[in-house]
Parts: structure tokens; sequence; C-alpha cells
């Protein structure tokens, strides 16, 4: 099979897998979803890996598909772009979502939705393998929506509860008002360079580096910095960056193995990639890599804070993944895209992991989510227990796990960075560090160690009430330890999170992987420069960076972190207790969300309300039916009464007015011609 | 075959108006099936033999194909004169196809005078494919009146309980509109002495009398898409309309709007149609904006299709009056996608309504629970309409989107709200009228489509998602037309020497 058909099966297995369990599933019995299914993405998964080994030997491939429309001059064709980077995205999807297909079967065995589930996360593969494998704005656009459409079906898969269908709608506005700054940002695109297709508009994009454009009269802003702000919007949206950050936390109200396959490791990502993609062009604007970092600093920080006051154990995940998008943020603001996606990959794995571990504990405590019912989890579940173990040390940076490779080399590529921004990025990232070992580790201690808090009667109830699949477990059961195909997933996504970053940050950091893929300017941006002569020069190899990672500051605030998390949540239950009640106020702001949500929901959500029923019954109800049409209507009637006495009913004086008529016309043509 | 051949266009016509009639003779309440059969086969074979026009369309020829011309009242040299380009096949197309759709969706749910319900659709969509096809003003305007009048029976006699204001006010609106227009052409004779289309192409005309004559086709042509602030009429049709009927007033009546500007207005003053550009292109911007915010406060499900149609047309004059290839075919696939879309939403209305007898918002939620496959279909015609990737809605907002960028970036960015408002409006009425628990005991008896529902509605699936992954077929007929067109846009026909301008 020549590759590029082998290619074009990798996105359409799944979509074939999709659609056939979509449409026939419900009729089918329950081993035909999952079987097809995974079956499908295991084999895109194997191609995949096919076509990385391909590309790591020198292969790349840019190819049309199909011509999708012409218009004029312009064409639109679907296609692929195939490189290091592509081949490495597609390995880390259809892995991840392999492990999730695997996963799903045991955690969804019970639902009545179970082969809809399998239908949509093979449709979402399908549509984020289009979005990394694109060559063109117009398709990243398509997978890039489409990828939306099936998180939007997915965090509302459980449509009764009002929670998530409010959940599902708010993240897909909140997305379209990302990708409204994105079309516009490919509007710039097309309209500037002249084609939407990637290569061409890389190889253009040297020429327009000093093009200005003028939006506001007597304004010249440059043209590099205003399309890639808008693009970046669009990676604001999908990849949660504050403010558009708010829908991601409420997305937990899907099915967990959602939340590690699209809220975790793939789609959120989404625009990371994208970013890194068009490095090119973002390359070019100093500007627009400020603002990159600053956004990205802003949420690896204060999204960190709140998950430190989460007590739902997805929701501290959810604020662990927003601080994280923020670390890959920061990076690509830094210059530093190769560490943004080498930062991509571990954290796909490990996140994941820490997804699918919360959901077999929430399997475990019976779909009761609050931790400070769990404890002691440990001796019930030890598969879960140690993989999560090493998730949450792969997240916090602990030296030779892959989260530390990653997250190092980030905080290194700010500390040399020197643009606008880069000292608060450097501080945000230093103290997102230890932010982040607090709450992982607070989390791990509540969940597996200490005492077992569901025997107590009076354990906190489900305070989510509304959601009737909590159902918690009663004070005399003990959680289970789940089935194999829960523990699979969990243990092969284990290796990669201990293993990855020390096999993989030499070749895709410091060595050729990204080659030709990713421009960076060493002269205004020095950052990887820099990074890989500080490597060769002083730490050699994976371990010898491991080994000076133990004397370095973040692996101090990291270990500060876990420690004092012990000490608070272990040893001394009573001091998080009382800083809660010195400090109202700060917890209230965290409690809140630092006002996001409230505010967006009265002033956008009620503001357009409220401006649409004015409009409504001010602008079309009273002045143009009110006024005009009925006005209209009134008057006609009015003149009407006047005028229906000439109709009297007496012939002659109808006869009088048509001969004055025919007289009248006679004239008027006489004279005409 | 060759008197079929060199007469397709007549044969669009006249065929549905003869089937129309078939069922008027044939057809009665007490033999309801054979009235619908007679019909049913009448709506296809009326599709079939416009089919030829998509097939045997010349894609390099940017002017007028499949012409046919004979005198038709040879004192006024008025011409019984049909042609079509590539605007009109895909609209011609659109009408005979939906028209199907409509008597199958009728089915079952017209028990009262099946026949003459029947009738009105096929000889509506005769009517409307002369007013796609006629290259001659009266021959047009005959078209464009006649078309009114099936429309009218329709809402009064199968239409809700308001349907006399409703009417009456569409009457009221369209009347003027049209009026003006005999003005126009009743000049444009005078200067020509000719009702023909072409004639009028040719000839040069002042800049007053050219702005004259575009306000006389903009007020009938604003009232048929509607644009604002003359749009108030759709929403009270829609609602008093039965199903069939807001079925064709939305997939083709407002088209008929759309395709006149550029048949008409446009290339006949094109030096008016550049000087009004900026007001057309604030009026399209209204739309879209203004419209979307009153879409997002309706209660009345219909209501808020109405009002989406008309931000979704808004699409369409911004298409237009931007003069760029990209714009105008744009704004053409909108036309096309939205009879599409808006034709599945209001089935899926009328299939709820069929079964609740409220179209009112409040009235459900958890439908989803008691009818999930039909959920299906709603919830991919909502994303249509949202504008998602994929499906066809995306398509032609996507190409006006990207004109508009490259015409004026703040344009642009009024137009891509539509993103945002667009998805708010309609995916928070799936929300509401579809997720949740089932909300009362009449939805928890709701049946899930029928095969004959369900017919339709994947029809309409398959050409949503078909013509979103694969536009070229639609965008390859436009290619000449629209570069002939936007020459043409681009010549001036002011007068060279110095002719005193006319006014009327």
């Amino acid at each position: 099979m020549s590759m590029s058909k082998l290619l074009l099966l990798i996105p359409l297995l799944p979509l074939v897998a999709a659609t056939v369990v979509g449409l026939f599933g419900r009729k089918m019995p329950r081993h035909f979803a999952h079987v097809l299914t995974i079956v499908a993405v295991g084999m895109a998964f194997i191609l995949s890996a096919y076509v990385l080994n391909q590309t790591i030997n020198g292969f790349t491939l840019n190819e049309t598909v199909y011509r999708w429309l012409t218009s004029g001059p312009i064409q639109f064709e679907v296609g692929f772009l195939i490189d290091n980077l592509t081949a490495m995205m597609m390995v880390v999807v259809t892995f991840v979502s392999l492990m999730v297909h695997i996963y799903t079967i045991g955690y969804m065995h019970e639902d009545p939705g179970y082969s809809r589930f399998f239908s949509y996360i093979s449709l979402f593969t399908f549509a984020m393998l289009m979005l990394v494998m694109s060559n063109n704005f117009m398709q990243l656009f398509f997978g890039w929506e489409a990828v939306g459409l099936v998180s939007y079906l997915l965090i509302g898969f459980w449509y009764t509860r009002p929670t998530a269908i409010y959940a599902n709608l708010k993240a897909f506005l909140v997305n379209r008002v990302g990708d409204f700054g994105f079309l516009l940002g490919i509007g710039m695109v097309l309209y500037h360079f002249g084609s939407l297709d990637y290569a061409a508009v890389f190889e253009s994009a040297p020429r327009l580096a000093d093009a200005q454009v003028q939006l506001l009269p007597n304004v010249s802003w440059s043209l590099m910095t205003v399309t890639c702000i808008l693009l970046f919007i669009g990676a604001m949206g999908k990849s949660a960056q504050v403010p558009l950050h708010v829908w991601l936390p409420d997305s937990m109200e899907g099915p967990t193995p959602i939340s590690a396959l699209i809220h975790a490791a793939t789609m959120v990502t989404a625009g990371i990639f994208m970013v890194a993609r068009m490095s090119p062009l973002f390359e070019l604007s100093t500007t627009a890599l400020s603002t990159v970092m600053v956004i990205g600093a802003i949420t690896a920080l204060f999204m960190g804070f709140l998950g430190i006051i989460q007590n739902d154990i997805k929701r501290v995940v959810a604020y662990s993944t927003l601080s994280q998008l923020g670390y890959m943020t920061v990076a690509l603001g830094a210059s530093a895209y190769s560490v943004a996606i080498f930062h991509l990959m571990t954290h796909a794995f490990f996140k994941a992991l820490l997804f699918l571990a919360a959901g077999a504990v929430i399997m475990g405590m019976h779909h009761d989510q609050d931790i400070r019912n769990m404890g002691n989890l440990k001796k019930y579940m030890p598969v879960t227990w140690i993989t999560s173990l090493i998730g949450s040390l792969a997240l916090i940076g602990t030296p030779f796990f892959a989260g530390f490779y990653s997250k190092d080399s980030i905080i290194e590529a700010v500390k040399i960075s020197e643009i606008t921004g880069s000292g608060f990025a450097y501080f945000a990232v230093l103290a997102g560090v230890f932010v982040t070992a607090f709450y992982s580790f607070r989390l791990y201690f509540l969940v597996f160690h200490g005492k077992e808090k569901w025997r107590h009667p009076h354990h906190h109830a489900h305070e989510d009430g509304h959601d009737a699949h909590h159902h918690g477990l009663s004070p005399e059961d003990n959680p289970h330890e789940p089935s194999w195909v829960v523990k699979l997933p969990l243990i092969l996504l284990a290796i990669p999170s201990l293993m990855i970053g020390y096999i993989a940050i030499e070749p895709m950091l410091f060595g050729t992987f990204f080659n030709n893929v990713i421009v960076v300017d060493a002269n205004a941006h020095p950052a990887m420069t820099e990074l890989t002569h500080h490597y060769h020069a002083l730490l050699h190899s994976p371990a010898g960076m491991a080994l000076h990672g133990f004397m370095t500051l973040p692996f101090a605030l990291a270990l500060s972190g876990v420690l004092l998390s012990w000490f608070f949540y272990m040893k001394r239950p009573d001091i998080p207790a009382m800083i809660q009640t010195k400090c109202q106020i700060v917890y209230q702001v965290l409690e809140n969300k630092y006002g996001f949500d409230a505010f967006n929901e009265r002033f956008f959500a009620g503001g357009s309300r409220f401006i649409g029923g004015k409009l409504w019954q001010i602008g079309d109800v009273q002045l143009i039916d009110g006024a005009m049409v009925n006005g209209t209507a009134n008057l006609i009637g009015k003149i009407a009464n006047k005028v229906r006495h000439l109709q009297s009913g007496l012939i002659y004086h109808y006869a009088f007015a048509m001969i004055i008529g025919v007289f009248l016309f006679l004239t008027f043509f006489i004279k005409i011609n | 075959m060759t008197v079929f051949n060199q007469h397709l266009l007549s044969f669009a016509i006249w065929l549905p108006m003869l089937a129309g009639v078939m069922v008027l003779l044939l057809g009665s309440d007490q033999a309801p099936n054979r009235t619908r059969w007679v019909a049913l086969v009448g709506a296809v074979i009326s599709f079939l033999v416009t089919i030829p026009l998509y097939t045997g369309f010349q894609l390099e020829i940017g002017t007028f194909q499949f012409q046919e011309s004979m005198s038709w009242i040879p004192a006024f040299n008025i011409h019984y004169h049909l042609g079509v380009d590539g605007f009109s096949v895909p609209l011609i197309l659109l009408t005979s196809f939906t028209t199907v759709l409509v008597v199958v969706a009728a089915w079952e749910v017209i028990t009262k005078s099946i026949a003459q319900y029947m009738a009105a659709f096929l000889i509506m969509s005769g009517l409307m494919i002369g007013v796609f096809s006629a290259l001659d003003g009266i021959l047009y305007y005959v078209f464009w009146e006649a078309m009114l009048i099936p429309m009218f029976l329709v809402i009064g006699i199968w239409g809700g309980p308001n349907r006399v204001y409703a009417t009456v006010k569409f009457f009221l609106y369209t009347l003027l509109g049209s009026l003006l227009m005999l003005v126009a052409f009743i000049y444009l004779y005078h200067q020509t002495g000719s009702f023909a289309l072409t004639d009028y192409y040719d000839l040069p005309i002042p800049m007053n009398a050219q702005i004259w004559i575009f306000i006389a086709f903009f007020m009938a042509f604003a009232v048929k898409i509607p644009m604002w602030p003359v749009h108030t009429w759709l929403p009270d049709a829609h609602v008093e309309a039965p199903t069939g009927g807001s079925v064709v007033l939305a997939a083709i009546a407002l088209k008929l709007g759309g395709y006149s500007f550029l048949r008409f207005a446009m290339p006949i003053a094109p030096d008016a149609a550049h000087y009004f550009s900026n007001v057309m292109i604030t009026l399209s911007l209204i739309a879209v904006v203004y419209i979307a915010f009153v879409a997002l406060v309706q209660k009345d499900m219909k209501k808020l299709i109405a009002y989406s149609s008309i931000s979704h047309m808004g699409f369409v004059t911004l298409g237009f009056f931007m003069f760029s290839q990209l714009g105008l075919e744009g704004a053409v696939v909108q036309m096309i996608s939205h009879g599409f879309i808006s034709t599945a939403m209001f089935l899926c209305v009328g299939v709820l309504y069929d079964r609740m007898h409220s179209r009112q918002i409040a009235d459900y939620g958890g439908v989803v629970n008691t009818m999930p496959m039909f959920a299906a279909f709603a919830v991919l015609f909502a994303m249509a309409n949202s504008g998602l990737p994929g499906t066809s809605g995306f398509v032609g907002e996507f190409m006006v989107i990207l004109a508009a960028v490259k015409f004026n970036f703040w344009v642009g960015f009024l137009a891509a709200t539509t993103l945002i408002f667009g998805a708010a409006y309609t995916l928070w009425m799936t929300k509401r009228v579809f997720y949740g628990e089932v909300a009362n005991a009449h939805v928890a008896e709701l049946k899930d489509i029928n095969p004959r529902e369900f017919s339709i509605l994947a029809v309409l699936a398959i050409l949503v998602i078909g013509f979103g992954v694969y536009p070229e077929p639609i965008t390859a007929l436009l290619q000449a037309t629209s570069a002939e067109f936007l020459t043409h846009m681009e010549t001036s026909k002011l007068p060279i020497s110095n002719i005193p301008a006319v006014g009327i």
C-alpha cells in the first residue's frame, strides 16, 4: 500500500467505526461497539507508530487529498502534512485514545449509552487526527471545531443532568469565542498571504515580517502581531487560557474517560500544537510572543491556586490541567516550541493516567467524587495507588520522571528568555511548581493515605446532591480495585509517565527531531540555543540532567510543596481548617474562581439576553411593526375611510369618473409621444 | 427527446404546474392516498427533469444556457424568454427537490383539502422555477407575483389562528415593493423598447436614473430576502404557516429576493450598486448582529428559526456587495445551504408540532429521552445552523467572512460574531427542547420519528454533511458565472456622451 493511502486510512478507520457504531450500535450486542472501535483505533495507532518510524528516518509528505472548494484563484484543499511533529501527535492521540477505549469498557459497562459513547470517542479520534495531520488552515479549522463538537456531545453525555447540559453549552460557546478570533486570524492569513496552505504561508512569511496593517484610522500595527494574536485567541479557547478557561472545569461533568482523552491529553493541547505549527509566524512578532507568555503565566499560576481548594477529585485534576497548559503556553512564548510540544507529550501520558486513576477511584468509591470522604485507598486499590503515585510524581517534576524533563526545560527556557513579560513568567512557573506539588499531594494523601473517612457516619454528604450518579460508598463497604480493562491502561500509561522524558528529551529538544518543522529566530529569541548549549556543556545526558535536578530551586520548591501538604493534611489537619477561617476573603475569592463565572453569567449571558429583549421589543415590535407597518396600515385605513365615500353606488358617479380618467390618460399619452 | 432537450426549462416550469392541475382533477379528500401519490409522482418527475440542467451545464460558460425564446406579446415586445446561469441552476434544483420533500412531509399530516394543498405547492414550485429562469422583465414579473397567490392560500387556509394578520402583513410589504419594481421595468422599456434582460444589461444609464432603478428593485427584493428593517413579516408568516409553507418560504422564497439582486438590481444598475454598497453592507451587518440578538430571546421555535433565517440571509447580501468572487460565491453557497438547513429545522419543528401542537420552547424539555433518533437529527441540524465545519452551513459563512476580512477587517469582525451568537441561540434552544429530564407528561408520551419522517431527515442530513465535506460541485457551477458577473459589475454603465439625465 502506498504511503498516501496508508495515511488516509489512519483518520478514516476511526471515522468508519464511529459511523457504523453510531448508526447501528443500539441494535447490536455491546461488544460490537467496543470491538469495532478498538480495532479501528488500535490499527490507527499501529499505523501512526509506523509513520513516526518513517518520519524519524527522514520521511516527510505534503500532499493534497482532494480539492474542497475553488473560488476564483483561491483553492481550498483537504490535505496532509506529515513530519515529525505531526507523526508524534498522531502517536500520542491514537495511543491515549486506545487506552481510553479499553478503559471505557470497564468504566461505562453499566451505562445505557454504551455504544453511543464509543461512537463519540472514535469520532473524536478522527477529528483530532484531521486537526494534527492538516496541511492548511481550513482543515485545521475543521478539526478544531469538530473536536469541539465531540467535546460538546461528550460533556453533555448524561443529557438529563442540568449541570452537564449547562456545561456543554458553556464549553461550546466559550470555544466559539476563541474560534471567532481564530477565524479572523485565518481571514488575515488568506488576505495577506494569499493562501491557506501552510507551506505557502510559511514561505511568504519572512517577506511580510515588517508589513503593517491599519485596522483603525491612523494606527498602524504589525501584520504579524495582529495575525498571531488573533490565531492565539483561538488557542486560548481550545487550550483554556485565561480568560477563556472557564469552560474546562465545568467540562468535568462528562464521563471520566473523556476528561482524560479530550480535556487533558489531546483536544485541549490543540492550541499548543497550533502555535508550535505556526512558529514561522509567531517568531516574527515578539509582541505576540510576549502576549502568549503572559497569558500562559497567568494561567499556570492562578489556575494552580484554584486546585488547592477543590474537593472534587476530578476538579483538582482539571485545575492542574489548566495550570500545565499554562506552562506549555509559557514555553511557546519563550520560543521554546519544542519544549512546549515535549511537555504536551509527557503531560498527555501522566495526565491521562491521573484522570483514569481518578476514574478508578470514583468507581471504587461508588461514584462519590469528594476527596474528603476518601482515605487509605492504597490498602484496597494497590494498582490505582501506585500508578497514581507515578502520575503525581511525574506531574510535580520529580527528577527522572517524564514531567521533570519537560517542566524543568520550560523553567530554564523562561529563565533565559528576555522578552517582555519573561520576568513575571519566570516567577509564575517557579511559584507554580510549589503550588502544583502542594495540591497534587494534597489529593494524593487525602485519597490514598490517612483515615478511611467514608466509614464516618457524618462524612461530607453528597454536596452535588443534584447528581443521581453520586451514590457514595456505605460505611461498611470496602472499595475494590476495578477489572483488568481499567488497570491495563493505567499500567500502560504509567510506563511512559516514568520513562518517556528520559528517552525523548535528547532527540526532541537538543537533537534534530524538529529540524525544518519548528522555526526559531535564534538571534531574537536565543532561549533554545542557550538551553541546548547548557545541556551539552554541563548536563551531558538525561541522567546528568536528573541528578543536577536534585540540586535546583524547582526541586526544592516541589519537595517543600509535598512536605507542606503532608504536614497539613496528614499530620495537622486542623491547620488548613484554621487557615480557611482566618483567610476568609482569600478563600472566597478562590471559591468563586476569581469571579469569572459570575461575571460572564451576568455580563455576557445576561447582557445578551437583555439586549436581545430590548432590540426585539423596542426595535421590532414597537418601532418597525408598531409605528411603521401597522402605522401604515392604520393610515391607509383612515384614508380609505374618507375615500370610501366616493363609492356611492350610483352608476352615474362611476361613469363620470371613468370618463374623466380616460380623458386624463389620453392627454398624458399623447403628450408623451 | 430533442423537444425535451431544447425546452428543458419549460418542462421544469410547466411540469410541476401540470402536476398540480392533475392533483386537483384526480385528487380529493375522499381518496387521500391517490391524491398523495399523484402529487408525489408529479413532484418526483418535476425534480427529475431539472437534473439535466446540472448534468448538461457547461461549467466554462458564464452567460445564459438552455435558452428558449419566443414572442409572447408582440405589441410590447414581450418574450417568453428563459435561460439559466450558474446562479440559477442550483436554486432551480433546490426548488424542485424541496417540493418533493414538502409533499412527503405533508403525507399524513395534512388531512384537510389535501389535493388543494399539494397542488398549491406543485404550482408554486413551477412558478418559482419560472422566476429563476425568466430573462424577460414582464415574464419574470408575472411569475414573481403569481407565486404569491399559492403562498397566500397555503398560509390562509392551512395556517394558524392568526393567519389573517400574517397574510395581510405579508401582502402589504410585498405589494409596495413589487409595484416599484414594475415601474422600473416600464422605465427600462421606455429606454430600450424591450423587456429583454440582456438589453438592459447593455443599456447605459445615467447615475441618477440608476439610483432610482436600484431603489425600486431594492424595495421589492429587500422585502423578500428579507433585509432589516423590512423583515418583520417573516416571523409572523412563519409562525402562522403550516410546515410545508414555512419550508418553501425559508428554503426558496427568500432566495427569490437574493437571486433577483444578482439578476436585476446589480447588473442593470452596477454604478448605483457600488454607490449603495456601504448602505447594503450596513443593513446586512445589522441583520447578522441585531437579528441574532433578537433570535436569542424568542420563545417560539418557529420565530427563533425565522429570525435565524434573516440573520443567515444577512450573509447573502453581505457577500453580494463586497464585489469579490469569494464573497459572491460564498453568498450563493449560503443560499443553497440555508435551503437545506432551514428546511430541516422547520421540518423538525413540524415533527414536534404534529405531536404536541405547540411551538413554545417552554412546553418542551428532555425530548431526547423519548425521541432519541429524532434528537440526533435535530442536534445535527442545529450544529449545521451554527455553521459547524463539515456541514454545509459552514461553507458559505466561511467564504463570506474570509472575503469580509479582506474587504474591511471590522466588517469581517461583525460578520464573524455569528460564530458566537448563531451557536448561542441555536444551541440554547436545543438545550431547552431536547436535553434535560422529561419535562412533562406530554413529552413522556412522544413517539420517535416514523420511517417517513426518518427518510426525509436522513436525505437532508446526507446533503448537509455531503456539501459540507465536498462543496466543490456547487462552487464549480458558480465559477464562470461569478467571474462574468464581476467583470460586468466593474464596468461602468454611465453614458459616455453627455446625454441629459432622465429621472422617473
